[in-house]
């Protein structure tokens, strides 16, 4: 459009041009991926996902497809009750536990039940549903905050109840009888069985799971596409508009615990016979905040968003287990966050020159002045470790001062968030050689700690650069 | 014939206040109604009392001959009775297209169940609901004219916010519409426009129509009758020249010198 004209006209006003700009600036390759009907797009993705068993022959990585594509699903049955119907459910997991002992419990010699999976799983996603309407009945007059504390009741009372229910002494009945297993849970479940098909191996779970999710997801596109799609996001926006056009949100609250609670049941049973046992700890706090992490990482609201959540957080915290991946997301992530924010590329270059050559001379000096202290060796080796080790120092003990240097790392990036200017290029390098130190002396060494500190660091990064999520639409709360 | 909405003696207290008092009101079919009075004389009460979400502690509301008294919000509304807001209230984060077509609810039936595997009725109704929700739309012309439909609602100006309220209250297929302040942050042409409107919705989509506004050139322009509201009690009621110059409605806007002048 030639500049001479500075009357948008009509048709033209903020949003259209923001949205025309955006069309113009996407690349050759999103506009041709934006362009396929979206069935292409789907089958692609599932085809695509399908053929990693064929590819991969290691059982271990199909066995990581498999948590993500669990993961996934815990997630999408999270966007339906957080991202559309908007409440805030933080007894989520309690479902996804129910689902699974309730597997447990229909197929293993615990009561000596082996029933059939197509009757024990329709039957548990139904309960399942149910005692989604049953917490949510006293929960369905709360939002937001006062939700969220009532349903983390819900959810600890769970894992507290099967971790205790194993010496229960019923009414009638002489002794106590074990339910649950109490805190060693079950073990020996059935496998899935589909008629005379029984899944036992990995790969066939991975199958059978991906059938699960690309029906899981179809009906809730549909689902979202519907009046009550659309009345669950009328409730997250305005629940009192919402029902002063004719909604009625206390039933739509119930249905969306119900549906959430289905898919995370169904999910449990799924979990529960591929980890062919069920303990207490499998339903923790930490799985909630994990899926809580997906969901958000992924932007609330979106289900291409959510998946890919699962899949980022899964395959990551995967990754980061064993020293020489990890190294990879380290200090790829460093350099990504580097190239993505430093501008311009000169200051980049400077920035990235001036690290390696600060290491150079650091480990050059450490060398000659205290050899003795400074002897280790890049654990697990690989073609990262070899190369960083003539530049990072590595210390023949390195517990003490790694623990304050770690100590010094976080006083140094939050120091370099608040100065400004020439200083922050200049400060940048020590903080970037400093946090390689901190990254071979300790955090290598204890893979558990590390990777959440990574993906917790990545997930701040990210939630800054983009607070509505990979793919979530950006929300306006009050305008 | 009765009228299709009705207030028998309705008294709302708050704690100590009390914000209608023994309130007699009726709108017959087909009428436009308005409502005025000062800030604080109980004219969004009167709304919130109609729409379900007060429940009156005395006296009866009727619509179309049966009581309200008791009935949940989304009950009335199914009733045939939609609102806008005076303090907006649309649902932001979905288009603006969404945002009509979720006030179908009350007269669509599709299931959970039905909508998952998109039963061929379901998708019937789901078109239904599409035509429906163009048609609200289109009724307000330009203004919120096809290229805005899938934009999302909080893109909106201000006056085009007020009008997607009533495109919104309109789909939920009322009988009667309840307008707080459709003018209030409208310029001069915008008002102008909107008496027109508020006209036309009469004529052609036969709503029954009762007002709050504060504009006296919409009200003058749009009112076949008009009640006058202070502290809960009806002061005057009538034709608008009747209302306007009533000492008692003078003296509620302006105080008692201002009458005394005269």
């Amino acid at each position: 459009m030639p500049n001479s004209t500075p009357d948008p006209g009509i048709g033209r006003d903020e949003w259209v041009a923001r949205e025309a700009t955006l069309r113009d600036e996407a690349t050759s390759t999103v506009r041709f991926w934006q362009r396929l009907p979206l069935t292409a797009r789907f089958g692609g993705a599932v085809a695509l996902t399908a053929l990693l068993p064929v590819v991969v022959s290691s059982d271990y990585i199909v066995r990581v497809g498999v948590n993500t594509l669990i993961y996934a699903l815990l997630a999408l049955g999270l966007n339906l009750v957080v991202g559309w119907a908007g409440l805030l459910d933080l007894g989520y997991v309690a479902f996804f536990g129910f689902g699974g002992y309730a597997y447990a419990l229909l197929s293993s010699n615990q009561f000596h039940l082996h029933w059939p999976t197509v009757a024990s799983v329709p039957l548990i996603v139904v309960a399942s549903a149910l005692l989604g309407i049953l917490i949510g009945l006293p929960s369905r007059r709360l939002l937001g905050d006062y939700l969220a504390i009532l349903t983390l009741f819900f959810a600890q009372a769970f894992v507290t109840l099967v971790a205790n229910a194993n010496r229960i002494s019923p009414p009638g009945h002489e002794g106590a009888v074990n339910f649950t297993g109490g805190p060693n849970g079950i073990a020996g479940i059935d496998n899935v069985h589909l008629g005379r098909f029984a899944v036992h191996t990995v790969r066939g779970y991975f199958y059978l799971t991906l059938v699960v999710v690309v029906i899981v997801i179809a009906g809730l596109y549909s689902l979202n596409k519907s009046r009550t799609g659309r009345a669950w996001r009328s409730l997250r926006e305005d629940p009192l508009a919402a029902q002063l056009m004719g909604m009625p949100v206390n039933w739509l609250k119930l249905m969306a615990f119900a549906f959430g609670a289905a898919i995370a049941g169904l999910t449990g049973t799924i979990f529960v016979a591929l980890q062919v046992g069920v303990f207490p700890a499998n339903f923790d706090i930490s799985l909630l905040i994990t899926i809580y992490a997906m969901v958000i990482l992924g932007g609330a609201g979106s289900m291409t968003g959510v998946v890919l959540g699962a899949v980022t957080i899964n395959v990551v915290l995967e990754i980061l287990r064993t020293p020489d991946p990890a190294r990879w997301v380290f200090y790829g992530l460093v350099i990504a966050a580097l190239v993505t924010w430093l501008r311009p590329y000169l200051r980049l270059v400077l920035v990235l020159g001036g690290t390696v050559a600060f290491g150079l001379l650091a480990h050059f000096l450490a060398t000659q002045f205290a050899p003795a202290a400074t002897r280790g060796a890049p654990l697990g080796g690989g073609a990262i470790g070899r190369l960083t080790d003539h530049w990072v120092i590595l210390l023949t003990h390195p517990t003490t001062v790694g623990n304050i240097a770690y100590g010094c790392l976080l006083l140094a990036v939050g120091f370099l968030t608040q100065i400004k200017g020439a200083w922050r290029s200049v400060l940048i390098v020590p903080t970037l050689y400093l946090a390689a130190f901190v990254w071979e002396n300790r955090l290598v060494a204890n893979p558990s700690v590390a990777r959440l500190i990574i993906v917790g660091a990545l997930l701040v990064a990210l939630m800054n650069a983009r607070p509505q999520g990979i793919l979530g639409t950006s929300r306006i709360e009050i305008a | 014939m009765a009228p299709l909405l009705e207030f028998r003696e309705v008294t709302k207290r708050f704690g100590g206040l009390t914000c209608i008092d023994g309130l007699d009101l009726h709108v017959n079919e087909g009428e436009i109604v308005s409502v005025i009075g000062p800030n604080g004389a109980g004219k969004t009460t009167l709304f919130n009392l109609v729409t379900g979400i007060y429940r009156p502690d005395a006296g009866d509301i009727r619509f179309a001959g049966d009581s309200l008294v008791g009935l949940e919000p989304h009950q009335i509304t199914a009733r045939g009775i939609a609102r806008t807001f005076q303090t907006l209230r649309l649902f932001l984060n979905m288009t603006v297209k969404e945002n009509v077509m979720a006030a179908a609810w009350s007269h669509t039936h599709a299931g959970i169940l039905r909508s998952i595997v998109r039963t061929p009725g379901m998708r019937r109704e789901e078109r239904e609901i599409e035509k429906l929700a163009e048609a609200c739309l289109s009724f307000f012309g330009e203004r919120l004219a096809g290229y805005r439909w899938d934009q999302p609602a909080y893109s909106l100006s201000y006056a085009n916010r007020r009008r997607l309220e009533i495109a919104r209250a309109t789909a939920t297929k009322p009988r009667l519409l309840l307008l707080d302040e459709p003018a209030a942050g409208m310029n001069p042409v915008e008002t102008h426009e909107l008496t027109g409107l508020i006209a036309r919705l009469r004529t052609e989509g036969g709503f029954t129509i009762l007002v709050i506004e504060h504009d006296m050139h919409v009200v003058e322009g749009i009112s076949d009758r008009v009640v006058a509201l202070d502290h809960g009690v009806k002061i005057s009621e009538g034709t608008f020249d009747d209302v306007a110059t009533d000492p008692r409605v003078v003296e509620a806007y302006l105080g008692t010198s201002a009458t005394a002048r005269k």
